[in-house]
């Protein structure tokens, strides 16, 4: 019987080392360690605003995120904290303000170009390719790094063959790695929700990104699915040290696994800081529970 | 009992990427062509030919086209007949004014030609899309319209507005038979058809759909929308457009601008709706439900008609075939609405447990 | 100048009657969010309907009054297009209701097939004449000011003020009366609209009732200046552009746009028509539309379309 060749290639595709990590990483039960090394800044958004006609979305916001470190970004609902993702991510142009991310500052930039600086990110309401299957959905992932043009394509041979089953390598131990093996040729619309937020973390994954932009990937799920996905950030920031942005409402979530925590209210930002420190902070703790009078 | 896939284990991804993933598939698709290209010739006679083969195959074609845009890019497009007129004149001038240049490279040039005029009539889709696109495509059908009837230079200044071309021949084979008029058109067929299948199954296919599926999700993960729309355009009028030369030279033999109205363009989308949108097979579905429609409309219906005593006139036979041409596309939409394709796969399905009721 | 005054005039009344056949687009697209490929062939049907009972009143009732034949007819082909419309929404609507675009797109093609088929089984395939009394000869007006005068279309100017008529009718319909409220809330958002009470089924048979007897107007008249005949389906092909000009979602938008469409394509038939060989005006008001569709896709009325992701 042969076996499936594991032959990797130094340049595009997982080292083999990351490989068997990743693949340790699916029956192995870590516990949460917190406490990495945090590095340089590599995103500093500087007062950013936003505004669809005549609502302001966004007042002035400024943060910065560092290498390696897990960001939380929480508010109450409607703070804008998806709105801020939004314009990192090149969905909405902010009309104010500026973000740099790795030495490239932007106001307006559109998305594919930010994707292909090393920013990926799943949506709150799973932007999925309904009509393609697990794998394919997690393959568009690799889109940025295929090189045959469109002939080779069309003809199949030789080196467009090889990358693809190169890229499909890869996806095949981000499967792994999120524990879909069974589902990766079911249309994704037949998913339960909690799988296919996983798909769609898969899709962000594939990527291979530097920044990870995470909007509620916890959202609707139950203690197990929520433990299971903490694990997977928590991997993915360990092993691979990405860096993860993440909109989260479970506050257990947060001041668990975050670094450090960003506080948005009606589109301001009212706390930045440890997570210890922002729930202790007083205008934090109104904008959840509102004053007394 | 006959269709299971026991046994067959995948034990590559080579093998697991195939077109055929199951081996009876691969040997049922092989006899379909072996058939084809072998048998076909000798059974059919040839009003067969003239009237259903030949169209079919030159359809299919085109249909395959049109369902690489509308139905893997989600682009909707109703100027298809705009890029059949566009390869069918360009391979004319190229086959009438260089000398000695021969069939296949005039339809391939007439081919990219069409491609030069579906990329830039596919701009507007990097700004609108949906029912707005599909009017900007009318444009593209409206002004080929104009274009063919008026430039003269287009028709090589014929008085008559009509062309023709005589004496084809590939490699010093005349193709003047219809036998030979099948088997060529079939030949090219197979070919772009196995092209087209591995574009939709590797990277840029997984494009297009991302684009169809959700344009601002498939930006957020790197895929630029001009370049994924603009080849779906591209690949797809290179596609329609020999189909095309091919409609104009072989089968039409002569022909004037009005073979490429928007009526064709109507047609192809029924193919590919009525086939299945996003399906390869779904275009050879959709061709012959066409192209054998109003066959057998015209065949059987004076017949019935006759069985309950009414005398029904060529006129009145016309008009029947208008009402239930359309009746049936919208009874088809009614109760299959993804086409063909999916009442095919799901006859698969059944067939893997048969006998078994589940 | 006099010269000019007049292709713009008849640009505008020319104009006028393509704003009637996009405003049955504009209708059904706003109450149901369906495109109505079917229109051309609604349009052809009801004036096909009119033009038969109109010839078919004297013979079966002995009265020759030509006034009570053409009323009769166009009551009788109404009614027609109601029952049009019922079928339509009982057979056809209300099994595709969640389908994608393309696939009501194509049932509307299919309805228009079949409506085509049926008009001229039911009703024949010749040529018929629609006399209504529309005057024919031309008034030539405004002869202080210009020499000679400006020829005014009498028939022309009669059908603006008929279809304006119409229009403003539509308009009081939609802003003071309750189901025109309930059609624009429909149009607004079905299921909001169905959880207060509003019932699509019923909304939906009204609005191609309204959109059959825009039709039916626009038949009428373009029946009287050109005969009715099968070539009365281009019609609709033609009142495309102005849908996209105006915005597929905008009333004023279908006639703005109308007038706009009518008079830039007599003008570039008349002043480029000859530095390009002629007949331009097949796809002049395509190409203007896909140059406004580069600009501002929305149309001149209609609402932006933000994608929410």
């Amino acid at each position: 019987m042969s076996s499936i060749s594991l032959r990797t290639e130094p340049v595009e595709a997982v080292p083999p080392a990351m490989a068997a990590r990743l693949v340790e990483q699916t029956s192995a039960n870590q516990p949460i360690a917190p406490g990495r090394h945090t590095g340089e800044v590599i995103m500093d958004v500087q007062s950013i605003s936003l505004s669809f006609g005549g609502v302001k979305a966004l007042s002035d916001i400024s943060f910065n995120v560092r290498e390696h470190e897990i960001r939380a970004i929480i508010g109450p609902n409607g703070a804008g904290k998806s709105s801020m993702l939004n314009c990192i991510n090149g969905v909405y142009q902010p009309q104010q303000g500026s973000i740099t991310f790795r030495g490239q500052t932007f106001r307006h930039m559109n998305s594919h170009q930010v994707a292909r600086m090393g920013v990926a990110r799943t949506f709150q309401n799973l932007a999925l390719f309904k009509g393609m299957s697990v794998l394919d959905n997690i393959m568009t992932g690799r889109n940025l790094r295929i090189r045959s043009n469109l002939l080779l394509q069309a003809l199949r041979i030789g080196p467009a063959e090889r990358e693809e089953i190169r890229h499909r390598e890869f996806v095949e131990h981000i499967i792994d790695f999120l524990e879909i093996q069974a589902y990766r040729k079911t249309p994704v619309g037949q998913l339960p929700y909690g799988l296919q937020k996983r798909v769609d973390l898969g899709r962000a994954l594939a990527m291979e990104p530097q920044l990870l932009l995470l909007d509620e990937p916890m959202a609707g799920m139950n203690l197990e699915e929520k433990q299971d996905m903490c694990r997977f950030v928590l991997d993915v920031n360990d092993e691979f040290g990405t860096t993860v942005v993440l909109i989260e409402h479970d506050m257990g979530v947060v001041m668990d696994i975050s670094d450090r925590v960003v506080v948005l209210d009606y589109g301001k930002k009212i706390g930045d800081g440890p997570p210890e420190e922002v729930r202790n902070n007083p205008d934090v703790i109104k904008a959840y529970l509102g004053t007394s009078h | 009992m006959l269709y299971r896939e026991n046994g067959q284990f995948k034990t590559s991804y080579r093998q697991d990427q195939q077109i055929f993933g199951i081996t009876q598939d691969r040997y049922a698709i092989l006899g379909i062509i072996a058939f084809a290209f072998l048998a076909v010739p000798f059974l059919a006679d040839e009003y067969l030919f003239r009237a259903i083969l030949i169209p079919f195959v030159i359809m299919s074609l085109a249909a395959l086209g049109v369902n690489v845009l509308v139905g893997y890019c989600g682009q909707i497009s109703l100027g298809s007949g705009a890029f059949m007129a566009v390869g069918a004149y360009a391979a004319y001038n190229f086959f009438v004014r260089v000398p000695g240049m021969p069939l296949v490279p005039a339809i391939v040039l007439g081919g990219l030609c069409a491609t030069a005029f579906g990329i830039l009539f596919g701009l507007p889709s990097l700004r609108v899309k949906g029912l707005y696109l599909a009017v900007a495509t009318l444009a593209a059908q409206f002004f080929s319209d104009w274009m063919f009837l008026r430039i003269k230079w287009f028709t090589n200044d014929s008085s008559s507005g009509s062309v023709s071309v005589a004496g084809l021949q590939v490699f010093g084979a005349p193709i003047d038979t219809p036998v030979a008029k099948y088997l060529f058109c079939l030949s090219l067929l197979v070919v772009i058809a196995l092209l087209t299948k591995n574009l939709v199954r590797s990277a840029i296919g997984r494009e297009w759909m991302a684009i169809r599926d959700m344009d601002v999700a498939a930006a957020v993960i790197g895929i630029r929308p001009m370049f994924a729309k603009l080849s779906a355009f591209a690949v797809s009028s290179f596609i329609v457009g020999v189909a095309g030369a091919l409609w104009a030279f072989i089968y039409l033999g002569s022909w004037e601008p009005a073979a490429f109205s928007v009526d064709i363009s109507f047609r192809l989308l029924f193919m590919v709706i009525i086939g299945g949108l996003g399906s390869i097979m779904g275009s050879f579905f959709g061709a012959a439900f066409i192209v054998v429609l109003p066959i057998a409309l015209n065949q059987f219906l004076p017949g019935l008609g006759g069985a309950f005593g009414l005398h029904i006139s060529t006129a009145t036979a016309a008009h029947a075939e208008f009402m239930i041409f359309g009746g049936l596309i919208v009874w088809f939409l009614i109760v299959e609405p993804h086409g063909l394709a999916k009442l095919w796969s799901t006859g698969k399905q059944k067939l893997r447990l048969w006998p078994f009721p589940h | 100048m006099g010269f000019f005054l007049e292709t713009v005039l008849g640009g505008l009344m020319a104009g006028m009657l393509y704003s009637l056949v996009a405003l049955g687009f504009v209708l059904i697209f706003k109450a149901s969010g369906v495109f109505n490929f079917a229109q051309g062939a609604m349009v052809l049907f009801a004036a096909l309907a009119m033009a038969r009972f109109a010839e078919w009143f004297p013979a079966y009732t002995g009265i020759n009054n030509v006034v009570l034949a053409n009323l009769a007819a166009f009551a009788a082909a109404g009614a027609v297009m109601f029952v049009v419309a019922w079928i339509v929404e009982r057979l056809v609507l209300r099994h595709l209701v969640n389908q994608e675009a393309a696939t009501l797109l194509m049932a509307t093609l299919g309805i228009a097939y079949f409506l085509e088929g049926l008009g001229q089984g039911i009703f024949g395939s010749d040529i018929y004449k629609i006399d209504i009394g529309m005057p024919k000869e031309p008034i030539m007006a405004f002869e202080s000011l210009f020499q000679g005068g400006i020829l005014i279309n009498k028939e022309d100017l009669y059908a603006a003020l008929i279809a304006a008529v119409l229009v403003a009718g539509l308009s009081v319909f939609f802003q003071k009366t309750g189901t025109g409220r309930a059609l624009r809330a429909v149009a607004d958002d079905h299921q909001a609209a169905q959880s207060i009470g509003i019932p699509l089924n019923r909304i939906w048979v009204i609005v191609w009732c309204v959109a059959g007897v825009v039709a039916l107007v626009a038949g009428m008249i373009w029946g009287s200046k050109l005969g009715v005949q099968f070539s009365l389906t281009t019609v609709a092909l033609r009142a495309l552009p102005v849908v996209i000009l105006g915005g597929l979602t905008s009333v004023p938008g279908a006639i703005v746009g109308g007038l706009i469409i009518g008079v830039g394509e007599k003008l570039s038939e008349v002043y480029l028509g000859h530095y390009v060989g002629g007949g331009i005006e097949i796809w002049f008001a395509y190409v203007l539309a896909l140059g406004f569709l580069l600009i501002r896709p929305q149309g001149l009325f209609g609402e932006k379309i933000i994608d929410r992701v």
